[in-house]
């Protein structure tokens, strides 16, 4: 058998990324393409009292302008089974259907015109006159309430604990206590969100930039009112989205909506800056963490609360208890979410959602906890290590935590650090070590592919899943390759297209575990179906053979008993007269969610240089050790790790939404001015997989990685700050203004 | 008010050592010529913004970022995009170890890292890491590949040294 799996083979699509022709939404060349532009709400709530098209309906190239007056009425259906990745309350905002303005930010019209030159200078000509009335702007913590029923069911639950949180805190001998926070942020992903929407009569095809085209396609069917079938969307590469392109935004009603009224084929993309409303983010959150605990560090209260902003017209909610849940062994625990509503436009799930929240409050707390008690802050974590999850009540289907930290620890070096802040210098530099857990929970979904067997000896498998980034094309190649003993080269996977087999949402971590075990069914489908017809042909070697005495190795049939030869899949098709043979596989998640409890793991240890002169933190290493299950690919697996740990230290040290509480808006909606890290910010990102194959939470082994790899990423660094500096800021960003 | 617009007209660009004749309107910068005009979508738009990069090309050999020049501009000399760079079916070598480092992942915001890199190998200031992650800070890579970046640009510039 060739091992492909487990290779660290090239990407399949890097030529093509590298040489431009990887086609992404924007790019679609069709004919008589024209092209939109939004006028968004300059006002964070109100009405428009009155819009006057007239300049811009004059200007030259323009088609149409769309506004709530003239747009067409659509009937928003309910999903009945909301999906997960939308608001689970409230109601979507219903694009050009009122008078109302919801959020700084809304889209309020659109206009259409042959160029995009001319559709921009024709959306500043549209004059719209605003009735501000008073809005909420400003987080209060204090106006805080519990999610709301809808997002309860789908597990966003105001309280999880267990034992006597309050008691057994107040009698601990030794406690912690404390607020952490963090600002608004946003996924910024380098290709902005676009659409290109054509009707063919009654048939709509999308290009858009999604991460879930099933569910691209379920929506805007809804929106439109029309059958699923009549709607095709097509997204071939996405450029990064870390969770942006989940849901179905609102600017994809819109260039449908336009595409309809001018009968030709609308191109709309938001602008940088529209990318800060028109979209979702990461919600400003406020925690506070108390911790109790016996004077030799064993976790006997943990208390956590977080508080999070949200939208007023949906309500989006995350999973920010879950860490808390499980993440240690502590048998009194008390954990809180709160949301505090606000006039902005809804957040939404960004990398790790509301896990990486959770993840940073308790995290830095168990740094300070183990300073009070006067531990190694590793040590600390290993003496409350949580063998089971203790609030399932279940065992981990794999747990590879240990060897993670001992991992890690080793290589970064850990034991060279001086427990005491401020004593360790190079030169006129404050050197830290930081450390902290990373995990994720693991889950799977239902998913189908298909695989075709094809008359020149390979096959192409087909699933209308996604490649954000994380090498879906060249891992799902892999698995399909090694499952059917083919050369890597003789397997083609194509995504990113309703018209494949259905696949759950590319997000959430969930890709391989789901997908991957699907290609693995379609494949023994496929090779079951023409096994079936080699032993039911009149003759041939395996004519009339049980299905037991034949199987597929080396890239096809044989006897099961090792004699005679193999017969390659493309003689059998040709032994049959077929072109190809396909078949459809699929795989879902099974009795193993009620057996175990499953999650990624990883131990994250980062050096920071801190200057006081300047203010500065520099961050030369990150070492980050991960138990992921069974690593399909550790080239693109490694750059997921070191993406998330770019990621992480964008949060700690560099990103920040800058709101304006007078406007409710974003002041720093550009790429500039909201620090995202580059080049020069990133040291040495080192991440080691330990090995682990989880095969009781499904039969690839695999565990999910993209999410874990920006948890204990911001916590790892503002720890080792404070072992840098001896100064505990907890408040990220640490910008050199905090420091100084 | 905004100004009125101007109107449409002729230019011929020379890209990739190709000349192509294409009417614009005055306002088109060269980024939005390169992908809706000529159909070389290869350059990409990030924030049209001049802050993130992903539109660099080379002008007479040099590095711009094109969303932040007119196309108008660029008539009369030589514009290289990423479609420029291989010879047929062989990579450029910068191409070849982006692939072979995996210093990627969406790929967005690839052929302006390529380009950027291509130019600063050229200008030889590629010599150490530390000038390689500052010569290529210009192009935000939000999916965080710089280590492979630098990896790869170290790579191409030890290969064609």
């Amino acid at each position: 058998m060739n091992a492909i799996i487990g290779q660290p083979v090239s990407r399949v699509d890097g030529p093509a990324k590298v040489t431009g022709h990887a086609t992404y939404a924007a790019e679609f060349d069709l004919p008589g393409l024209v092209h939109a532009a939004m006028v968004v709400a300059p006002i964070p709530r109100g009405h428009i009292r009155s819009v006057d098209t007239a300049a811009a309906e004059r200007a030259p190239g323009v088609l149409a302008i769309l506004t709530h007056e003239n747009a067409p009425r659509l009937p928003y259906h309910q999903i009945p089974q909301r999906p997960q990745v939308d608001a689970q309350s409230g109601e979507q905002l219903h694009v050009l259907q009122d008078a109302e303005v919801r959020f700084n930010g809304q889209p309020v019209a659109v206009a259409v015109a042959e160029t995009l030159e001319q559709a921009v200078h024709a959306a500043e000509l549209v004059r719209i006159d605003y009735a501000r009335t008073p809005a909420l702007t400003i987080f209060d913590p204090a106006r805080g309430r519990p999610p709301s029923e809808g997002n309860v069911k789908a597990g966003r639950v105001p309280e999880l604990g267990r034992g006597e949180a309050e008691a057994a805190l107040a009698a601990a001998p030794v406690r912690v206590e404390a607020r952490y926070t963090h600002p608004r942020e946003h996924h910024n992903a380098i290709e902005p969100h676009v659409t290109i929407a054509h009707w063919e009569g009654e048939h709509l095809t999308l290009y858009d930039k999604t991460q879930w085209v099933d569910n691209d396609r379920k929506e805007i069917a809804h929106v439109f009112g029309i059958p699923e079938e009549r709607i095709r969307v097509v997204s071939p590469f996405v450029g990064g989205a870390f969770g942006s392109a989940l849901r179905t935004w609102p600017h994809v009603t819109l260039a449908a909506m336009a595409a309809q009224r001018v009968g030709r084929p609308v191109r709309l993309e938001l602008t940088r800056r529209q990318l800060y409303t028109s979209i979702g983010f990461r919600p400003h959150s406020e925690q506070h963490v108390a911790l109790g605990a016996t004077k030799d560090g064993r976790l006997s209260a943990l208390k956590h609360e977080v508080i999070q902003q949200v939208g007023r017209y949906e309500e989006y909610a995350e999973t920010v208890l879950s860490p808390t849940s499980h993440l240690y062994s502590c048998p009194n625990l008390l954990a809180r979410y709160r949301l505090v509503e606000m006039d902005t436009n809804s957040p939404c799930p960004m990398r790790a959602p509301g896990v990486v929240t959770g993840v940073l409050g308790l995290e830095m707390a168990m740094d300070e906890l183990a300073v009070e008690l006067n531990i190694d802050p590793l040590e600390l974590r290993l003496r409350n290590y949580a063998e089971t999850d203790e609030q399932k009540g279940l065992p981990w289907s794999s747990k590879e935590l240990r060897a993670c930290y001992a991992t890690a620890a080793e290589r970064f070096g850990w034991s060279r650090r001086r427990p005491e802040p401020r004593s360790m210098r190079e030169g006129d530099q404050l050197v830290g070590y930081g450390m902290a857990t990373a995990i994720y929970h693991s889950d799977r979904s239902a998913a189908t592919a298909s695989v075709a067997l094809t008359g020149n000896g390979g096959a192409v498998v087909r699933s209308a899943s996604s490649d954000m980034g994380p090498g879906t094309y060249t891992s799902m190649t892999q698995v399909a390759a090694e499952t059917l003993g083919l050369p890597l080269e003789q397997v083609r996977f194509e995504l990113g297209d309703t018209n494949l087999p259905y696949a759950p949402v590319h997000g959430g971590s969930v890709t391989m575990a789901s997908l991957g075990n699907a290609i693995v069914a379609a494949c023994g489908a496929a090779q079951k179906k023409l096994a079936d017809l080699a032993r039911a042909a009149q003759q041939g070697p395996f004519s009339g053979l049980p299905s037991e005495a034949v199987a597929f190795h080396g890239g096809g049939l044989a006897r099961a008993d090792g004699s005679g030869s193999v017969v390659p899949y493309a003689e059998l098709l040709r032994q049959h007269n077929l072109g190809w043979l396909e078949a459809e596989g699929s795989a879902q998640p099974g009795e193993e969610t009620k057996k175990y409890s499953s999650a990624a793991f990883g131990a994250v240890f980062v050096e920071v240089r801190v200057d006081e002169a300047l203010g500065t933190v520099r961050v030369p290493r990150i070492i980050g050790a991960y138990d992921v299950g069974r690593v399909i690919n550790p080239k693109t697996a490694r750059s997921q790790c070191i993406g998330g740990m770019v990621g992480g230290l964008g949060m700690a040290l560099e990103e920040r939404a800058d709101w304006d509480a007078r406007f409710g808006r974003v002041m720093n909606a550009n790429l500039a001015e909201y620090l995202v890290p580059v080049n020069a910010d990133i040291g040495v990102t080192e991440a080691i997989f330990v090995p682990n194959d989880d095969r009781n939470f499904n039969p690839l082994g695999v565990k999910g990685l993209a999410e874990v790899a920006i948890c204990g990423v911001a916590p790892a660094i503002a720890n080792a700050v404070w072992h840098a500096t001896g100064r505990r800021i907890r408040q990220l960003p640490i910008t050199p203004d905090v420091l100084l | 008010m905004p100004p009125e617009p101007a109107q449409s007209f002729a230019v011929t660009l020379r890209v990739n050592g190709q000349s192509f004749e294409t009417e614009i309107d005055a306002r088109t910068t060269l980024l939005d010529a390169l992908r809706d005009r000529l159909h070389l979508t290869g350059t990409k738009k990030g924030c049209a913004l001049g802050q993130c990069g992903a539109c660099t090309v080379l002008l007479d050999g040099k590095r711009v970022v094109s969303c932040l020049m007119l196309a108008a501009m660029a008539e009369g000399r030589e514009v290289t995009t990423i479609e420029g760079l291989a010879r047929g079916d062989e990579l450029h070598p910068v191409q070849a170890a982006f692939v072979e480092h995996d210093a990627f992942q969406c790929g967005y915001c690839t052929p302006g890292q390529i380009m950027s890199a291509v130019g600063a190998i050229r200008e030889g200031r590629a010599g150490s890491d530390d000038e390689i992650r500052e010569q290529l800070s210009g192009n935000l890579c939000r999916c965080g590949a710089y280590a492979n970046i630098v990896a790869a640009v170290r790579d191409a510039a030890t290969r064609e040294a």
